[in-house]
């Protein structure tokens, strides 16, 4: 509608803010997620995710080397060193030498132990310690310094979650759980979908009209009506709770939406195509897998996403019919739920675990959006 | 056996027996049960017409049947009856509807259900409605909507995660990491709140997840909406003297109304059957108990299968009036 005259009103430059504005709201609690899956839990404890990309002001206690690092030098006892091992890590502006006074001096200053010796902080983390007797103990003096450490994101807890073998709670098995899940959960429903679609929309007998309203009517139906006697039924005939259960149950409830989708799709093939082929002899059986089945390639693609996403996502059917009391086959939805129980305040295996998870659907969904929004509109009953 | 190996097999079983089946089942009723040849040959076509669409069918029918249709009714005698030590049940008339419905939680349930359903639908589609007049107009208007819509794909559980970190609180000294407490605290608020432990006002910063997830969907199908309106409307508007906000509110709404009315009932199915968020952030507690939660506790925690299918055929009964309307309309639209 760009042609028509008066559209350009004054208003634009608003209308980009307010644009701007909703996507920063819609990305950021996303954003922050990620940021943090990135920091190690001290950052993340000590500042805001939004604050990672500049230097952050830590509170750190430090110590000196142990006393017997010391050298004695003309008649002093002397330690020297750096206090977070190496230059440059991160920069001191004011230290203390007790918890309840943390910045008394600054950088640079010499401080009095209460062990009699003296030490000098220099900002970039040297200290020289000096004492006029020999330094005794096991450990050396306690410096409480405030430092302001560079940005920095590390890949470790990527490696925790994932690539740790002795991490009871890591995500790497309810992957593939979920992984073993989803695909047979898409791929049958499609199957069995395409051939229904196709008898309700393509062939003639009685009874079609009413069949394609009680798809419409299943469409809503809450599965949560379904839970116990489903699984009822999957310990009578011996199942009990398994991949098989999981497999079944997302294919029975993925369906309805399976045929109205395709079915929808098919009744606006062009009715020359079928009817010449009928007139050469081609069976519906022939018919459905030579013409139908690759013209309606972007409805099965666009059900496909639906069904993967849900399987994927699902939290409710793996609860009910997939995960038994050993946990062996748990999923990552129900490994993260239990992660928020008992690691509640650990963000950094939250955030990755979380990320690992929504990863997957994230870049099924940006590769294949054309496909999703085209299901969506022919999804919704209109 | 290895499950992704047993998945593996699965998908060939399923896949193969699937098309074993449709690909057999047509071959014996053309060629053995109604050959296309001897003395009937028309009448055998003719038969045989009759009887593939049901084999079709078929698998469907078994699929639907089984997983959908008779769970209601199953469902429904569950809720009618009490289970026996020992197996079996005995019918009880409406005796888990009256223990159902001397529960506080159940009417708590109810009472968050209400909220959502006035919120969050309303919500999802007001932003939605906004994002897909703004964005329709400018030029990286298809990358905005690309972000507004990404939630969808993001799991349930998984938006429980990331807002809770939004909402995240520490301790009054300490800094705070969850951005709404950091606002808060920004803006001159006293000290920072424990957002999903304040009673009423949690189920809104839980209402706020789902309105997240749902306003891309909103946006996408209210945006191709907008773009099928024909110019001409809009243009004698203008030519009228009408403003953008007169253009957008009584030109552009009314004239798609119908899909706006589309959404939200799309919307409205979805909170009634809202789970995870509720089961994955405060599990009901703090007053923000919802009926499906609260049907799953009663169901796998209470085991008390009578008053769990119970609080089911309420969420059934929610959904009737609109799986009703669904039906009508797309009758209508057939003929």
């Amino acid at each position: 509608m760009d042609n028509i005259a008066g559209t350009k009103s004054s208003l634009t430059w608003a209308v980009h803010i307010s644009v701007a504005l909703l996507v920063a709201l819609w990305l950021f609690p996303t954003l922050g997620l990620l940021v943090s899956s990135f920091r190690t839990s001290d950052q993340i404890a000590t500042s805001g995710w939004w604050k990672a990309g500049f230097p952050s002001e830590q509170n750190l206690t430090l110590r000196t080397g142990d006393p017997d690092t010391q050298v004695q030098d003309g008649d002093v006892f002397v330690i020297e060193g750096n206090l977070f091992g190496e230059v440059g890590a991160a920069e001191i502006s004011v230290f203390g030498i007790s918890s309840r006074e943390i910045g008394t001096y600054n950088a640079g200053d010499t401080a009095e132990l209460r062990n009699g010796s003296t030490v000098t902080v220099q900002s970039n983390g040297d200290y020289r310690q000096e004492s006029a007797e020999e330094l005794t103990g096991s450990r050396g003096s306690r410096i409480f310094v405030t430092a302001t450490t560079p940005p920095e994101f590390t890949l470790r807890n990527y490696q925790n979650v994932l690539f740790d073998p002795s991490n009871r709670e890591g995500m790497a098995k309810a992957f593939f759980n979920t992984l073993t899940v989803t695909i047979p959960a898409t791929i049958i429903p499609i199957l069995v979908a395409a051939f229904a679609a196709y008898a309700l929309a393509w062939m003639d007998f009685p009874g079609r009209a009413l069949l394609i309203a009680v798809v419409v009517g299943l469409l809503v139906v809450p599965l949560q009506l379904a839970l116990i006697p489903l699984l009822k039924f999957h310990n009578e005939i011996g199942i009990g709770k398994g991949y098989l259960g999981a497999w079944m149950a997302h294919t029975g409830f993925g369906l309805p939406l399976a045929i109205y989708l395709l079915r929808n799709y098919m009744v606006g093939l062009p009715r020359d195509i079928i009817e010449n082929a009928k007139v050469d002899g081609a069976t519906d059986f022939q018919i459905f897998v030579k013409i139908i089945l690759p013209l309606s390639f972007p409805a099965l693609a666009s059900f496909a996403i639906f069904q993967f996403l849900w399987t994927w996502n699902d939290l409710l059917v793996a609860l009910v019919f997939l995960i038994d009391s050993t946990g062996e086959t748990t999923v990552m939805t129900k490994q993260i739920v239990e992660l928020l129980g008992t690691r509640g305040g650990n963000w950094e295996i939250l955030a990755t675990s979380a990320f690992v998870s929504i990863a997957v659907p994230l870049l099924v969904f940006f590769a294949m959006q054309k496909y999703l929004v085209r299901g969506l509109l022919a999804g919704s009953v209109k | 056996m290895h499950p992704a190996f047993q998945g593996l097999l699965t998908i060939i079983i399923g896949v193969g027996g699937c098309v074993g089946y449709y690909y057999f089942s047509n071959q014996f009723l053309d060629k053995v049960l109604f050959p296309a040849k001897g003395a009937n040959i028309g009448r055998n076509i003719n038969r045989a017409n009759m009887v593939r669409p049901w084999l079709f069918l078929f698998p469907a029918l078994l699929a639907l049947g089984l997983y959908l249709a008779y769970p209601v009714v199953e469902t429904l005698r569950m809720s009618l009856s009490e289970r026996l030590p020992g197996g079996g049940s005995q019918f009880v008339g409406l005796d888990n509807y009256g223990q159902m419905m001397s529960e506080p939680k159940f009417w708590e349930a109810l009472q968050n259900n209400f909220f959502w359903l006035l919120v969050v639908p309303a919500m999802s589609t007001a932003f939605g409605l906004l994002a897909a007049q703004l964005t329709d107009r400018i030029s990286w208007g298809n990358i905005a909507k690309s972000l507004i819509f990404m939630p969808m794909a993001i799991s349930f559980v998984g938006a429980a995660v990331i807002w809770k970190l939004v909402y995240d609180t520490r301790p009054v000294d300490q800094e705070q990491i969850g951005v709404l407490n950091a606002l808060y605290l920004w803006f001159g608020g006293a000290e920072p709140n424990t957002w999903l432990t304040m009673p009423f006002w949690n189920n809104f910063f839980l209402m706020a997840v789902l309105i997240w997830i749902q306003t891309g969907f909103a946006m996408v199908i209210l945006s191709a909406a907008l773009r099928g309106i024909p110019e001409e409307t809009i243009e004698a508007a203008i030519l009228d003297g009408a403003n953008p906000f007169q253009i957008f509110f009584k030109i552009k709404v009314p004239q798609i109304m119908g899909t706006i009315v589309v959404v939200w009932t799309t919307i409205t199915i979805v909170v009634l059957k809202v789970f995870d968020i509720v089961f994955a952030m405060t599990n009901g507690q703090w007053e923000t108990q919802v009926l499906a939660n609260y049907m799953y506790d009663k169901l796998f925690r209470a085991n008390d299968w009578g008053v769990g299918s119970a609080s089911a055929m309420v969420i059934m009964l929610l959904v009737t009036p609109i799986l009703i309307w669904n039906v009508y309309n797309a009758r209508k639209e057939m003929r």
